[in-house]
């Protein structure tokens, strides 16, 4: 479970203040209007931004201080999720050892992981020779080895047309559903909360509300996600 | 947003390199300084080098740049077979050795030169290149494409809507001109003039090949004489405390008045000119860039024609004298690049170490030349050191250019991976050897390229420390025009030419060999 405790974030005259809980293995969505903090909140749960004040919890374990990689997550990015100059094994390997030094036991793993995402054979390609779908995949791959209980999307379907976009969406939700991680989803389209968050959290006007049933919130949204979605 | 800790303890090394970058300077510099105290006030010569100095860096930044304003907006507003090859080669003075520069004007302009052999012919007054327009005429040749190079960036930082909304206001040349190219050069001039006369404050190889003579020597050259001819280390002194007023103050200038530097990327860009398209302006344009591109490449066509018989009958001397300058050249390299990284490195966390390496522009090799030999002469012979003090001193002036080529691309790959990395757990050390290295692979390319042509090409602290028996190549070049032995000077100066830009076009190339995008 996660718990953000009388979080409180500032930057310049950026200002944003979080309280809420996340069951594990719920899948939520951050929804809001561009500027609000979304971004900001995740890059906060991973560790990449300090709050001013409050805790962040995972299973009760205080994680506030902890450098990234010690944390339970995994996370997404909007771009730059794939390291040009190494083959597809090799950033998924990353997710296993940061070091590369991989045992057969682990290529084993890095093989797997590239078959359940559907780039069975495409091992030895490097980022550029692959499609951004595919590209995504690899990145999908090395969260999956990862085997963080908690999964971080930072839009990174962001450049995907509409079809591609729903298919990656449905991974996510069958690769949640096969390990039992949490997951947390920025997103400015509440098409992808209906389709994959049973949850939503809506980050406007300086809070972070706590999560909610997705389709009761967009059937009677309150006024600051009315004005975001135009209704 | 504030990435977390890339390389977050990489401090360690860039201060250590840091601290002796200062220490190669500023100790010299404080030992001339210390020495300087005992030489007295300075004389009529050394007024006379300080008045010639700041006229000659005057005149040539002066025409330089106005001869590259046309030039640039020729660039800017013209397409043409060989454009690219052309501003291409803008950038090739930075890495030519300036004694093949000098011996390529010799060849055209000297007194047996292309030029006065066809004056004398058709009875005309030959002219003489030794002396101020001499000296000058050298700086042209090099600062006039640097010049032509930032002010083309001026004119490509104009966004081409502005030029398109011009085209459909329906606005002339000189109206373009007025409102859209003369606040830009209002902006870019100043800095492009500054940098210019810094550049020329520091003449040395220029004035010592072409100057020379109570009239035309600059305080460079005058240490060099006081050092060299009179062993006068106490008036070598005063004239380095001269030079090093000079340079800091003409550098401090240029970094706030410059914008950008001359080697950046993207010049190729070329934009169609609806208001230029008069067959009086092509006219214009077309003469402009036929009479440049003839001013800087007939000197080199020269020296080859002038070299190219002579380059296999070299005498030995010749031939190990390029081998010194390789070997230098490779140890100046390497100590660049050993300095460069972990600077860059940690000037990602602490931006003021960069200003640390900038030190190098603003010190002269000859001050630093004779701040070296006055603390080396009290322990060891300083001849039997010149080559190792070559080869540190080159490196210490390569490394603010090597550290300008690598700061943007690291600063770059901080900010795509610097998370991603953070988020893997990745180590300082697997971060370099899995992520910057393999990234920055260009830029050390590049940079080592840079730093290996500048090393082997340089004429400075060399000519102060070496005795008969040892030379780099453009020294062995110097010491053959001494002797009026012209053609074996052309073939040596064809070898420097052919090693410098071979040794440069081998270290970029290595950087992107398979390199991924």
């Amino acid at each position: 479970m996660l718990t953000l405790d009388a979080i409180e974030i500032r930057q310049d005259d950026f200002h944003l203040g979080a309280d809420f809980t996340v069951d594990t293995g719920a899948r939520v969505a951050l929804i809001g209007p561009s500027g609000a903090g979304k971004s900001t909140l995740l890059n906060v749960i991973a560790g990449f931004f300090p709050p001013v004040s409050g805790h962040i919890l995972w299973d009760g374990q205080n994680i506030t201080t902890l450098p990234p990689a010690q944390r339970k997550c995994g996370i997404l990015f909007q771009d730059n999720n794939l390291l040009p100059h190494f083959t597809v094994k090799r950033n998924v390997g990353l997710g296993i050892r940061p070091d590369l030094r991989l045992s057969a036991d682990d290529h084993r793993t890095v093989a797997q992981a590239l078959d359940r995402v559907g780039l069975c054979g495409l091992g030895d390609r490097k980022p550029a020779q692959l499609s951004g779908g595919q590209q995504v995949r690899v990145a999908l791959a090395r969260v999956l080895v990862q085997r963080k209980p908690l999964v971080l999307l930072d839009e990174p379907f962001a450049a995907l047309g509409p079809a591609l976009k729903a298919e990656m969406l449905d991974l996510v939700r069958d690769l949640m559903d096969e390990t039992g991680a949490t997951l947390l989803m920025v997103s400015h389209d509440p098409a992808d909360a209906r389709r994959i968050a049973p949850q939503t959290i809506l980050v406007a006007e300086g809070r972070a509300t706590r999560p909610q049933d997705t389709e009761a919130l967009l059937a009677t949204p309150p006024e600051a996600l009315r004005r975001y979605l135009g209704t | 947003m504030a990435a977390r800790a890339f390389a977050i303890r990489r401090g360690g090394p860039g201060f250590v390199a840091a601290a002796l970058v200062a220490a190669t300077i500023l100790g010299p510099v404080a030992a001339v300084l210390w020495r300087a105290g005992g030489g007295g006030w300075p004389g009529p010569a050394d007024w006379a080098a300080l008045r010639f100095t700041l006229m000659q860096a005057t005149l040539s930044t002066l025409i330089s740049v106005a001869l590259a304003v046309p030039a640039a907006r020729a660039l800017a507003r013209r397409r043409f077979v060989g454009r690219r090859v052309l501003i291409t080669a803008l950038g090739a003075p930075f890495i030519l050795p300036v004694i093949v520069a000098v011996l390529g004007l010799l060849a055209v302009f000297g007194r047996a030169g292309t030029l006065n052999t066809a004056l004398d012919a058709t009875g005309l007054p030959t002219v003489q290149i030794y002396g101020l327009h001499g000296v000058v005429l050298a700086h042209v040749f090099f600062n006039l494409p640097l010049a032509t190079r930032i002010i083309l960036q001026g004119w490509q930082s104009i966004p081409a809507e502005r030029f398109r909304l011009a085209a459909s206001l329906g606005m002339n040349a000189g109206q373009v001109m007025r409102h859209l190219e003369l606040p830009m050069l209002r902006a870019v001039v100043p800095g492009a003039l500054m940098v210019i006369f810094a550049i020329c404050l520091s003449s040395f190889a220029v004035a010592l090949t072409l100057g020379g003579g109570p009239r035309a020597t600059t305080v460079e050259l005058a240490i060099y004489q006081a050092f060299r001819f009179d062993f006068d280390l106490g008036r070598a002194a005063v004239l380095a405390c001269i030079q090093l007023a000079l340079v800091t103050v003409a550098a401090i200038l240029a970094l706030r008045v410059a914008q950008t530097g001359g080697f950046g990327a993207g010049l190729d860009r070329s934009l169609r000119r609806f208001d230029a398209e008069t067959p009086a302006l092509r006219l214009l344009d077309g003469t402009v860039l036929l009479l440049v591109a003839l001013f800087l490449l007939t000197p080199m066509v020269a020296i080859v024609l002038r070299g190219g018989g002579a380059v296999l009958d070299l005498p030995g001397s010749v031939w190990r004298a390029a081998a010194v300058s390789l070997a230098v050249a490779a140890a100046s390299t390497a100590l660049t690049l050993a300095l460069a990284l972990p600077m860059a490195l940690a000037a990602l966390r602490r931006p003021m170490l960069e200003a640390v390496g900038l030190l190098g522009i603003a010190a002269s090799p000859l001050v630093i030349g004779v701040g070296l030999f006055v603390l080396i002469n009290p322990w060891a012979d300083p001849t039997r050191l010149a080559l190792a003090v070559t080869a540190l001193v080159n490196a210490v002036m390569a490394l603010p250019f090597a550290l300008r080529v690598m700061t943007p691309q690291l600063i770059d790959i901080r900010s795509d991976f610097g998370r991603l990395c953070d988020s893997l757990g990745m180590s300082p050390r697997d971060q370099l050897r899995l992520v910057i290295l393999p990234r920055l692979r260009r830029q050390i390319g590049f940079a080592a390229g840079l730093a290996a042509a500048l090393s082997i090409g340089d004429l400075g602290v060399i000519a102060l420390f070496a005795d008969p028996d040892i030379a780099t190549l453009p020294l062995q070049i110097l010491r053959l025009m001494g002797a009026y032995r012209m053609t074996d000077a052309a073939g040596a100066g064809l070898l420097l030419l052919v090693l410098s830009l071979t040794v440069f076009w081998l270290l970029d190339q290595g950087g992107r060999a398979d390199a991924d995008a």
